[in-house]
């Protein structure tokens, strides 16, 4: 239920386009069929060792932005070109990460208030 | 050597030779009339050659091949091998953690029955790799060093990678590999396929030393010179050949009385004093120090040392982790990035200073990467560092060539105190209220910074696999009253413990494995264990996957010793470092990654089946629960846990993880 709200959130969000028609739960597939999980965890909470520690879930990028560093990422991260990540996918995994709900505040988790 | 001096008439080379007849069928026809010979005036009866034939070997011909064979009557004289365990049990090595080999059973015989099975103990250990890395860990916790017995040529290759992270990570290590030399009299078949010409070549290029006695009392000198160069920084393993003949004939003293010589230990090499003051000058005039330190601590003192400079000079400390150098609930502990600001940056026993100034971005399909200063030009740099004096050609753990302003080839926790009155000296009068305030704006940064760590660690906070940040915040909730100790932290999850734990002891943090050979962490935890129980403290390790499968049998060492152990797995189900170098290349290609049936790369996980490592533990003699995927049940299980090792048993939590 929650995932079919932020469904509807993100297309709304995304506005045009193949965005307008992603899906957050192909995205959600597509997210660890094409590897993304192993640097950004599959959540997209990142890791101070493999993604310095940039979090992309929710991503605080647009989509065209978004895209385009996926696209063209030549340093840290490889590239994802059309030829193996089509399109649609692409806005899928952009649903999905814009799905995941923002983290609590570390000061409510007695673990970390300490 | 020791074979060339036997007049006994009847020796146990004559002995062995005849009975290994019986088993070395392909070579006896070979073998037999030399055998038969060298045995024709006093040696027991030969048993014909076997013809060759395909039936299963007869009782004896078995015990000939695998067996040990019966000592010859009627040898006289103290062993060779009862004078070694005396010249041992000078030296104050409590453990002697060992898988058993033919090749030095003279010795094994004489420590356990001759020396009593104290100073060292034997503990039986199921592979040589973690024999070594018990030694690795032990060493880092209780600051001594143990030494270990292979067999000199399988058994060492078995060692060879431990060896490997122990010369990186500067540990001493005592090894010494029985080997039987003399071609003309040892057993042929199995004894003669395990026996070289020079064993220790396997490792002279990642040891400090090496030698083969070949005499008792050249023994003598040889294992006290080993230990006193293992054990002078910087630390490092060493090795020693011992001839089985040695080892098991009797002492022949040919009129010398043999002498133990004394253990005194050599003082570690200090900073020039020229070259001190020239980096002492150039810290207290810097706008922006920054101190970085890797292994500098080589002993709880040292941490005292380096807060004490880095309070007087109010700069930054960048704590590399190689060993717990510096507090990290003390403000001046910070990130790599205050690097970049720096106008003087000193490092202590850096295994990388190239890799502290530069960055590099392993890119394209052709492994070209992109290397990028991370500095401002200008930017002073001094170095000291012990690893400088011991640096060898053909492994390449030096690292890339990074030029320097000051270089000290010398141990960073023994020139200390010479560089803090060096830079008491320096500091103008009218530089204090600047570096003052200096401290100021760094206390307020590292408040800052503990919030963004804290921030980042809600993420995923309640993420089913388990986040690798609470996997982490839930054990310390656990230990956090105990004396604890992180023993080994493998598979990465996100360096964690190191930026949430409020670590401030010597033990709290132990370091990596220096040649980041996977395997370390199981046996090295096992080891560092084992000196945590007899100092009274708690040991917890972050254990992953991969690691624990290279030699899982320390398990059962471990519990067969009675080692309390906290393992919590990180269990990420796959070699993750390989799946992103797949993925990695794949997407360069631009080509998709096949996956098989898996999640990542084909080749890189470790799925289909799921390991039960808890089942695993559990078979060799540990409390052991998982998998455990749910953070909510990770708490009651870590208490369950807790409770176990605090009764001086090991137990092990197998936890499904996020990758990092």
């Amino acid at each position: 239920m929650k995932n079919a709200f932020a469904f509807i959130l993100t297309g709304l969000v995304l506005g045009s386009g193949p965005a307008l028609a992603a899906s957050a739960e192909n995205g959600k597939i597509a997210y660890v069929k094409h590897g993304c999980w192993q640097c950004h965890g599959l959540l997209g909470q990142g890791s101070i060792a493999t993604s310095n520690g940039t979090v992309i879930g929710p991503s605080a990028l647009t989509f065209e932005i978004f895209a385009n560093f996926v696209r063209s990422a030549n340093r840290a991260m490889p590239p994802y070109r059309e030829a193996i990540l089509s399109n649609a996918d692409l806005a899928d995994i952009y649903a999905y990460l814009q799905s995941i709900p923002k983290p609590p505040d570390a000061n409510s988790i007695p673990l970390l208030k300490q | 050597m020791a074979r060339a001096q036997s007049q006994t008439k009847l020796n146990r080379r004559k002995f062995l030779a005849s009975v290994a007849l019986a088993g070395a069928a392909g070579t006896a026809t070979t073998i037999l009339p030399q055998g038969a010979a060298a045995s024709a005036t006093t040696a027991p009866p030969v048993d014909p050659a076997p013809r060759p034939s395909a039936l299963p070997p007869t009782a004896k011909m078995a015990a000939a091949e695998a067996g040990t064979p019966q000592e010859i009557k009627g040898e006289t004289g103290k062993p060779g091998s009862d004078f070694m365990v005396d010249v041992i049990k000078t030296l104050d090595i409590k453990y002697l953690p060992c898988n058993p080999a033919s090749s030095f059973r003279a010795l094994h015989e004489s420590l356990i029955d001759y020396g009593g099975n104290k100073s060292p103990e034997f503990l039986t250990c199921m592979h040589e790799e973690s024999a070594v890395g018990m030694a690795h860990g032990y060493f880092k916790a209780a600051g001594k060093p143990l030494m270990t017995l292979v067999h000199g040529t399988v058994g060492l290759q078995h060692a060879a990678m431990g060896i490997y992270n122990a010369w990186c990570d500067r540990v001493p290590v005592i090894i010494v590999g029985g080997n039987d030399m003399d071609a003309a009299h040892r057993p042929p078949g199995v004894p003669t396929f395990h026996s070289a010409q020079d064993i220790n070549a396997l490792v002279r290029d990642f040891t400090k030393w090496d030698d083969t006695p070949v005499s008792a009392q050249h023994f003598a000198q040889s294992f006290v010179r080993m230990v006193k160069i293992a054990t002078t920084p910087p630390y490092g393993p060493v090795m020693m050949s011992l001839d089985a003949g040695l080892q098991q004939e009797p002492i022949r003293e040919n009129g010398e009385k043999l002498y133990i010589p004394r253990f005194v230990p050599s003082s570690p090499p200090q900073g020039d004093s020229g070259a001190v003051k020239e980096a002492a000058r150039l810290l207290s005039l810097a706008e922006r120090p920054v101190i970085v330190v890797d292994r500098a601590a080589r002993t709880p003192n040292g941490i005292k040392l380096l807060v004490e400079l880095a309070e007087l000079l109010q700069a930054p400390v960048v704590d590399q982790g190689g060993r717990m150098n510096f507090p990290k609930t003390h403000y001046l502990n910070r990130p790599p990035n205050v690097i970049g600001q720096a106008d003087v940056i000193i490092g202590m026993e850096l295994s990388d200073f190239w890799g502290v100034v530069n960055g590099f971005i392993d890119n394209g399909e052709h492994g070209i990467g992109i290397n990028e200063s991370k500095i401002k030009a200008g930017t002073k740099l001094i170095s000291i560092n012990s690893v400088e004096l011991i640096t060898k050609s053909n492994y390449q753990d030096f690292q890339r060539f990074q030029v320097v302003d000051v270089s000290m080839p010398a141990d960073a926790e023994a020139t200390l105190p010479a560089l803090i009155e060096a830079v008491k000296a320096a500091i103008p009068g009218d530089r204090k209220a600047a570096i003052a305030k200096r401290g100021e704006t760094i206390r307020k940064a590292y408040a800052d910074g503990r919030e963004n760590v804290k921030r980042a660690a809600a993420i995923a906070w309640d993420a089913s696999p388990i986040s690798t940040a609470r996997l982490v915040m839930e054990t310390w909730a656990q230990i956090k009253d105990l004396d604890w100790s992180l023993v080994a932290s493998e598979g990465n999850v996100s360096f964690w413990p190191n930026r949430l734990w409020p670590m401030e002891h010597y033990h709290h943090w132990l370091g990596r494995s220096g040649g980041y050979g996977v395997g370390y962490g199981a046996p090295a935890s096992v080891g560092a264990a084992l000196a945590n129980r007899d100092l009274g403290r708690f040991s917890v390790s972050i254990q992953s996957d991969g690691d624990l499968m290279y030699a899982p049998g320390v398990l059962w060492t471990a519990a067969r010793h009675k080692i309390p152990l906290l393992a919590v797995m990180h269990n990420n189900r796959g070699y993750h470092q390989e799946v992103m170098h797949v993925q990695r290349l794949a997407n360069f290609r631009n080509r998709v990654a096949y996956l098989g049936n898996d999640m990542a790369p084909l080749g890189t996980s470790i799925q289909n089946p799921d390991i039960e490592y808890h089942k695993l533990a559990e078979s060799m003699g540990w409390w052991a629960k998982g998998p455990i995927k749910d953070p909510a049940d990770l708490s009651a299980a870590l208490k369950e846990a807790v409770a176990v090792v605090k009764s001086g048993q090991p137990a092990l939590l197998n936890v499904w993880t996020q990758p990092r």
